[in-house]
């Protein structure tokens, strides 16, 4: 069997933003805070240097320049990791950004304990919550690269704030070509009658695996990803929800306030069905290799087969 | 600066003070102190200085304001009234609830409000960004101006935008930072001074010029250097907190304090007799 490709979701903001200026994306500028080579941005300056602007390592003031920049009728990405761009800047985002509705995207990358070696202090386990809590803020986590490059191009062609949470940690690219995001449309992956199995962002490949490994088990699972957050495709949820009576969520999040209590939210108001989440239990990360990190917070098909298993008992 | 100007410009700046008493009077709440100290600044920026146009507020090619201390709304939708952005006869309903006159500004339901702000430090990176965005769709009509206070330059982003403004070299952006030398718990020598300002902002790239900010020759004069600088530039303004309403001047107390009805009343007619004077002269 060929060896799947993996590519970091960086990379693909990077490469996603040059090519959006390749095909015309003329009110594009990119905004970074000392990180381009990190964030991936250096990929679009390397091309379009006029249109990169560095902030220096000021995160809250590039929030605002941005804001400001998006008045002139600009479309500005601003870009840092998520521990600075949603928990550093939380509040300029909110009054800034959010507040006053402008037209300002936000590129999150590093998000997640995959951060891996840097530790806690970097591993962003919250920025869901404190975007999803925004009025009017679009959230997104794309799963991998071909889904990341259509998400950024979506998110330019979107009027109103967005969020978009990238990784660091390269995975498997399992989108055909021909995908077609849509901001608020989930994807079902695979079909399946005895539980859902929602994921989103790196979780997504993780998912796909425990769905064939717990076909293998005789259980069938429905793999649904949902790239936005906000606004949840609910539709999508509930209809699966109603089908299979069962739902997991996996996010690699704080189970508080991302992805799983998104699907709560609307599943107790909509149609009461029993949710279990996985994803980072209220605790901070550490330093380790980004893969060994995964696992040890279970955020592996491994343990999503496991609490499948035990939930459909 | 000739007299008829003057006259001018005294007079908007005395209806701009009614302005804000009408309207924080009307509120119940407000800030009339550092919209009081800021008056004839708003006078000389909405009625000589800025490119601006009530019948068109999102003209592409105009000058930008950012007040990056929101909280002296009253200041300058006084100001945007007085220029014809909407009617004067609403700044009482300020801060009532369904006003489109919020607390703080709220660029999308008042006309001629460039920039939401009102958290303080936020509203001049904002400004830097307008600045930065008008060099780069190379537009040399375009001006931004902001305006601070000196307790607000507490907040480190002020300095994050400062360090932004002169790496970019943004000669199109004019800082003026309205120091009346009180802040909500006290004189800003007491809470956490910043001074000496002028050498900080020199520090940060900016040309400076210290000025009387209740003085219309001297708001020219600076004006007119900002005009001429080749780099970011700021005025320091010296003003008097609530400057013009005897029983408010340098109070710390009328910082965020409505008048009462007798307070009203006193003020009120002390404005009114200040354009009249203006108006005889």
């Amino acid at each position: 069997m060929a060896e799947i490709k993996k590519i970091a979701t960086r990379d693909s903001y990077g490469n996603a933003l040059k090519e959006l200026a390749m095909e015309g994306a003329d009110k594009l500028v990119v905004l970074d805070a000392d990180l381009s080579a990190a964030t991936k941005t250096g990929i679009f300056k390397k091309e379009y240097p006029d249109r990169h602007i560095n902030c220096g390592i000021a995160e809250a003031n590039m929030i605002c320049v941005a804001a400001g920049m998006s008045t002139m009728g600009l479309v500005p990405f601003a870009s840092s990791f998520a521990m600075f761009a949603a928990g550093r800047a939380f509040e300029q985002v909110r009054n800034t950004i959010g507040y006053p509705y402008l037209n300002v995207k936000i590129g999150a990358t590093h998000a997640g304990i995959s951060v891996g070696e840097d530790g806690a202090s970097h591993q962003c386990c919250e920025d869901f919550a404190l975007m999803r809590a925004i009025p009017g803020m679009v959230v997104i986590c794309p799963a991998d690269d071909v889904e990341a490059r259509q998400a950024v191009k979506a998110a330019y062609n979107y009027e109103g704030p967005v969020y978009l949470r990238f990784g660091r940690l390269a995975v498997p690219v399992f989108h055909n070509d021909d995908y077609k995001f849509e901001i608020g449309k989930g994807e079902v992956i695979t079909e399946g009658n005895d539980v859902t199995i929602i994921a989103n962002g790196l979780m997504v490949a993780e998912a796909i695996e425990a769905g064939k490994m717990l076909k293998e088990k005789g259980i069938s699972a429905e793999v649904i990803n949902i790239a936005t957050i906000k606004p949840l495709d609910e539709e999508l949820v509930i209809k699966s929800a109603k089908k299979t009576g069962r739902v997991i969520t996996v996010e690699e999040h704080n189970i508080i306030g991302g992805l799983g209590e998104a699907v709560c939210s609307c599943l107790s108001e909509k149609c009461p069905t029993p949710v279990k989440r996985i994803g980072v239990n209220d605790e901070f990360g550490h330093s380790g290799p980004a893969l060994d990190l995964l696992k040890q917070f279970g955020l592996s098909a491994e343990n999503i087969t496991k609490v499948a298993e035990e939930f459909v008992k | 600066m000739e007299n008829q100007t003057k006259k001018m410009l005294s007079s908007y700046a005395a209806k701009i003070r009614m302005g804000i008493i009408e309207s924080t009077y009307g509120a119940k709440a407000g800030h009339p102190g550092g919209s009081l100290s800021s008056a004839d600044l708003f006078a000389y920026l909405y009625f000589k200085e800025m490119n601006v146009d009530a019948k068109n507020p999102k003209d592409e090619n105009r000058d930008r304001f950012v007040l990056s201390k929101g909280h002296c709304a009253p200041g300058l939708y006084s100001a945007l009234a007085y220029k014809g952005f909407f009617p004067v006869e609403d700044l009482p309903t300020l801060r009532h609830i369904d006003s489109y006159l919020q607390g703080h500004p709220n660029m999308n339901t008042v006309p001629g409000i460039d920039m939401s702000t009102g958290s303080l430090g936020q509203g001049i990176s904002t400004a830097v960004g307008m600045a930065k965005g008008a060099k780069y769709i190379e537009n040399d009509k375009i001006n931004v101006y902001t305006l601070l206070g000196d307790g607000e330059i507490e907040e480190g982003q002020v300095w994050e935008a400062l360090m932004f403004a002169s790496q970019y070299n943004l000669n199109n952006l004019c800082v003026i930072i309205d120091c009346n030398g009180l802040q909500i718990d006290g004189t800003c020598e007491e809470v956490m001074s910043a001074e000496p300002i002028d050498e900080k902002l020199k520090a940060f790239g900016f040309d400076v010029d210290i000025i009387n900010g209740n003085d219309f020759d001297e708001l020219e004069s600076a004006f007119e250097h900002f005009h001429k600088a080749d780099k970011p530039f700021a005025i320091i303004m010296k003003t008097i907190k609530g400057k013009g309403v005897s029983f408010m001047e340098n109070q710390v107390g009328w910082h965020g304090k409505a008048p009462n009805e007798e307070e009203y009343n006193i003020a009120m007619a002390e404005l009114k007799a200040q354009l009249a004077e203006i108006e005889e002269a």
